[in-house]
């Protein structure tokens, strides 16, 4: 699939933005931060603005980016639909909870059930961005149980990755989301490396034999393709990356991504003074977010469509 | 509503039947498809360089071959090997299928399945060109047109099998139309008792990519078995019969003339042709 800029930006940058909502809802609700405006300002500013920032890319590789809303109405049988209309929903209580936090300075009471509100919200938006992925027949490595819990950990683990850095900035119990962070680092390991295994060992989705029907005459291979250049469906389907470079960026994802990243978090909580601690962890969510970009790009370079059976490949 | 209409027997279900072992692969089909489309329900059919040129069309993807909007395209396969190799030409466009996941993902409503007769439709005006209807359907039917910013589709020519102004012979798809071996039929394959049921049925006519469940209406007809055995024309005993005489006709030692020239009546017939051929 051709890895489409403004996609790779969306899902990494609203992935990580519904992360931090996510955790500052818990911890908010949870009592584990202060109420304090240094805090709710920037974290909910930064979480707010990365999800904004990402749902705004997402149409700009829109025909008809005017026609956007018109995208909430199919809720019933469209994950993008549902996608679509969690991220508004998710808006209503997370705004709310950002006023009390921010001009009120409460995160209890019913701020705390808005913040967990918006928790929810923030989990269920990612969970619809990868059943998009996970709902489509046409393409193996997408329609893959391991789809959906890579785009949830990914997005807890760079949004994990600013609230590392926001609490040991503004206070708050940051030796929790540290560590949590962590956790979240291995876990995303962990399940990637299992859908790579996955992926790479697949049976294919389907063959050049059954989408002409001809296989029962023999190998099937395409002798004339329809034009001599190549049209919307080679352009947008039929990307292709070499292996060589798919295993190349795999190492920089996971080196940059996760080795870089978490060992930066575990020096930063093996020095302890603030002063040395935060560019580490600046630089640790710098390392993981180009980490999950790299992932991201791969995500689409690396999935091969079963159309791209009839222009050539034996099997997608 | 990109919910499918539910499916009841004796719904009518148009679609086309495609004979691959009749077609031959002329793209007469896609391009009467391209000429009456361009100016019917979907138009324009945008089309990139198609004087030459490198116009971009912003999508980030550079290359300087002529392309663009088409609703049917033609390839041709090699499938088997040796002897038993056949080449098989491939028309291939939307199959208007019965639970097609390119309606059912797209957030807009835009992409609809008509109940009446299960046509697969886009409603432009709806459409926000997110593409993902054609990341869903697997046989590439969908294409972008980047000019207009909304997704185009084959309409089994809505507006000519519906079309009262056209005589009721041309009511039908412009590719069913064109071509020009019979090669592709048009009817409803919902009745089983149509013409196009029954040839499904009588040759066996199948689904393209089943596995994806689907459920295509358009059907393929298989190529016929090859032919390995000729009929009792007696040929082969005559070829060798006209060997022996070639053989006993040339003269000993004489490389001119052809065999039966080394008769009187051969040269004769020589001197007749030199004479005429002057």
């Amino acid at each position: 699939m051709h890895p489409a800029a403004s996609v790779i930006f969306f899902t990494t940058a609203s992935g990580a933005g519904y992360g931090l909502l996510f955790l500052l809802g818990l911890a908010g609700a949870g009592g584990l931060v202060p109420a304090g405006l240094g805090l709710g300002l920037t974290g909910l500013a930064l979480a707010l603005g990365l999800i904004t920032a990402g749902l705004l890319a997402s149409t700009f590789h829109l025909g008809h980016p005017e026609r956007a809303w018109r995208a909430m109405s199919q809720w019933r049988s469209s994950w993008l639909s549902r996608e679509g209309l969690a991220a508004v929903v998710t808006y209503l209580p997370a705004g709310l909870f950002a006023i009390g936090w921010v001009c009120l300075g409460r995160t209890d009471g019913v701020w705390a059930v808005l913040g967990l509100l918006a928790a929810l919200g923030a989990v269920v938006t990612v969970a619809c961005t990868g059943m998009i992925y996970a709902s489509l027949a046409t393409i193996r490595q997408w329609r893959h149980p391991l789809t959906v819990p890579v785009y949830l950990a990914i997005a807890l683990y760079t949004g994990g990755l600013w609230m590392a850095l926001l609490t040991a900035v503004f206070g708050g119990e940051a030796g929790v989301f540290l560590w949590l962070t962590v956790a979240a680092g291995i876990a995303v390991a962990a399940l990637k490396l299992a859908y790579w295994r996955s992926v790479d060992t697949g049976a294919p989705a389907a063959t050049a034999g059954t989408a002409t029907g001809l296989g029962g005459l023999g190998r099937v291979r395409l002798l004339e393709a329809p034009t001599t250049s190549r049209n919307y469906v080679m352009r947008e389907m039929g990307y292709r990356i070499a292996r060589k470079h798919a295993r190349k960026l795999r190492v920089i994802a996971g080196g940059l991504g996760i080795g870089l990243a978490l060992a930066l978090l575990l020096a930063a909580a093996a020095v302890g003074t603030a002063s040395v601690a935060v560019p580490m962890l600046l630089l640790a969510a710098l390392a993981g977010s180009a980490g999950a970009v790299v992932e991201r790009w791969l995500f689409f370079a690396e999935a091969t469509h079963v159309v791209t059976t009839y222009y050539g490949a034996e099997a997608a | 509503m990109t919910s499918l209409p539910a499916a009841t027997a004796g719904t009518k279900k148009l679609g086309l039947v495609i004979d691959l072992d009749i077609c031959v692969g002329c793209h007469a089909c896609a391009v009467n498809c391209k000429e009456w489309n361009a100016g019917g329900h979907s138009a324009p059919l945008t089309d990139w360089n198609a004087y030459s040129g490198t116009e971009s069309a912003g999508d980030g993807i550079d290359d300087a071959g002529a392309w663009g909007v088409w609703f049917n395209r033609i390839h041709t396969y090699e499938a088997g090997d040796g002897a038993e190799g056949r080449t098989v030409h491939f028309p291939r466009s939307c199959l208007h299928c019965e639970t097609p996941a390119c309606v059912t993902v797209c957030p807009t409503g835009a992409s609809y399945k008509r109940e009446e007769d299960g046509i697969v439709l886009v409603n432009a005006d709806l459409c926000i060109g997110c593409k993902l209807c054609s990341w869903a359907c697997p046989y590439g039917a969908r294409e972008y047109d980047h000019a207009d910013g909304v997704m185009k589709k084959c309409t089994l020519c809505i507006d000519r099998i519906y079309n009262e102004n056209l005589e009721e012979i041309d009511r039908v798809p412009a590719c069913v139309s064109t071509c020009p071996v019979g090669a592709r039929h048009f009817g409803d394959l919902g009745d089983p008792d149509s013409a196009v049921s029954t040839l499904v049925a009588e040759r066996g006519g199948y689904d393209l990519m089943p596995e994806m469940g689907y459920r295509p209406v358009n059907k393929y007809l298989p190529p016929r078995p090859q032919k390995k055995t000729c009929g009792a024309t007696g040929a082969p005993s005559r070829l060798e019969q006209l060997a022996a005489e070639a053989a006993d006709a040339v003269p000993q030692g004489g490389a001119s003339g052809t065999g039966t020239a080394a008769t009187t009546g051969g040269k004769l017939l020589a001197w007749v042709d030199a004479v005429l051929s002057r």
